[in-house]
């Protein structure tokens, strides 16, 4: 795996981004970089703009500034939770095929994304709108895993999940992250995932923007400011200094 | 001699039109699918009444009435996507205004049996060349169909993914409504403006209820396509009725049965 000071290039760099609907900036002048197989958690109160943050990264939204993935990053991409009708005929599988067929990736990608992420292929056999929340959430992120991408953006990837599920996911990100070096952006509001998982912490808000390793980020003084209340979380003790 | 309208539906056996209702049937069967789980159900209608006023131009100018239906309706479809693309409108709210106008301009300048003729359709007398022109443009939807199906499920699923695998969304919905625009063209001469957008709809409709996975649901829309413009022509040549009513109505019988179906689960 080439480390950011062998490359001498990070795998994103982002200078004075801004994004904005109607004449109003929902983000103004943000800088960050991710260095090469690193875990970005990107954290803020609702609103304030880390979807639309991960929409501009992968080019989905027109933005100011500049967006600069190292050269020949394939994207993995999960959406925030996606309303999908229930009676919609496409199976897990109709999805993943489409998906392996656009990006030229094998069947043998698909049985190993579905392995990663636990979903058994009788599951992914039904329609998506009859799956559980946790069944899709997975399925999303098997999805993201197929055509070999060298970076992750999950958008709360384990929201409707159940919490083994939520083990098994963020296991399952880490481990990719340590094995394949694949660069991880996600965004969660759960700061012990954040705390156990990121490098950096980006957090985001109104008239305020952090950026630095979760240890000086996660303080109950900026995690007042950025939230406006007083926010607790968990640290499990193996991961106390 | 100046190409006609037919202003009054066949009465007798022609293979012409029986091989193009076949083809038009699959074209629709497949559009069908990705447009009713694309939710654009309402738009089928509305965007084949952009036909009438390239119809009425088209008699006029003495031109195949056929040739001004399909230049309108790829007309219109553009003027939707660029409005659409350069407005924060809704797609409904572009249609509707492009629609009603259409509606409007199509009925000043179409006539008496023309209109009538182009609002419900009737089959006439298909040439050879019709009926070959007809096939091929069939032929050429079901392949895009076939080939892009992969692309449209992801668009279809999550825009934002699809883009993250290399697909122009905004080229495909623009192609896909291009292929939807021609589709409607097919069935036009056949089903008339009012009732041509029931053949996109209806039969998709029913395979959805009845589908469990994509395969399914192309393979049950495309055969009650088929069946409902076959059977309804046949039926249309025995009770001496309009072909356009009666594959309406065979195809919403198809719908109906469905219904018992699911019912029955």
């Amino acid at each position: 795996m080439r480390s950011y000071a062998e490359t001498g290039c990070p795998a994103l760099e982002v200078v004075n981004l801004s994004v904005g609907f109607d004449r109003i900036n929902i983000l103004e002048g943000l800088s960050f970089e991710v260095a090469h197989g690193s875990a970005l958690a990107i954290i803020g109160p609702n609103g304030a703009g880390k979807s639309v943050l991960a929409k501009a990264l992968i080019g989905a939204l027109p933005y100011a500034g500049t967006i600069q993935w190292e050269a020949n990053t394939k994207i993995g991409y999960v959406p925030q939770k996606l309303d999908v009708e229930r009676d919609l005929p496409i199976t897990g599988s109709d999805f993943l095929r489409a998906k392996a067929a656009v990006v030229r990736a094998s069947q043998a990608d698909i049985t190993n994304a579905l392995r990663l992420v636990g979903l058994k292929i009788e599951s992914v056999g039904k329609p998506i709108g009859a799956l559980s929340g946790g069944q899709f959430q997975r399925l999303l992120v098997a999805a993201a895993l197929i055509g070999h991408p060298t970076a992750l953006l999950l958008d709360e990837p384990t929201a409707g999940v159940d919490e083994p599920g939520q083990d098994t996911l963020n296991e399952t990100t880490e481990r990719l992250r340590k094995e394949r070096g694949l660069t991880i952006l996600f965004i969660s509001h759960d700061l012990s995932v954040v705390y156990q998982h990121a490098t950096n912490v980006l957090c985001l808000s109104r008239g305020h923007t952090c950026f630095g390793a979760p240890k000086s980020i996660l303080t109950p003084e900026l995690l007042a400011e950025l939230y406006g209340a007083p926010v607790a979380y968990h640290v499990h003790n193996d991961l106390r200094p | 001699m100046a190409p006609q309208w037919p202003t009054t539906f066949t009465m007798t056996f022609d293979p012409n039109a029986i091989a193009l209702s076949i083809g038009a049937g699959a074209a629709a069967g497949l559009v069908g699918c990705f447009a009713v789980m694309r939710r654009m159900t309402l738009a089928a209608d509305a965007i084949s009444h952009i036909a009438l006023p390239g119809i009425g131009l088209a008699i006029l100018l003495r031109v195949h009435p056929i040739l001004g239906g399909v230049a309108a309706l790829l007309g219109g479809t553009l003027l939707v996507w660029g409005i659409e693309n350069r407005t924060r409108l809704a797609t409904e709210t572009i249609i509707g205004v492009v629609f009603s106008t259409a509606l409007a301009v199509g009925s000043l300048i179409t006539s008496g049996d023309e209109l009538i003729a182009a609002l419900f359709g009737g089959v006439g007398h298909l040439t050879s060349l019709e009926a070959t022109l007809g096939l091929v443009l069939s032929l050429g939807v079901v392949v895009f169909v076939v080939w892009q199906r992969h692309r449209l499920v992801l668009a279809l699923v999550s825009p934002e993914i699809a883009h993250t695998t290399g697909i122009n969304v905004r080229r495909l919905n623009l192609f896909f409504l291009l292929v939807f625009a021609l589709t409607i063209a097919l069935g036009l001469r056949y089903l008339g403006v009012l009732l041509v957008g029931s053949l996109v709809i209806i039969p998709a409709a029913t395979a959805k209820r009845l589908a469990q996975s994509l395969r399914g649901m192309l393979v049950i829309s495309v055969a009650a396509s088929i069946a409902s413009t076959t059977l309804g022509t046949w039926l249309s040549l025995a009770l001496h009725q309009a072909p356009g009513s009666m594959v309406v109505i065979v195809a919403a019988g198809f719908f109906l049965l469905s219904l018992l179906r699911r019912s029955s689960n």
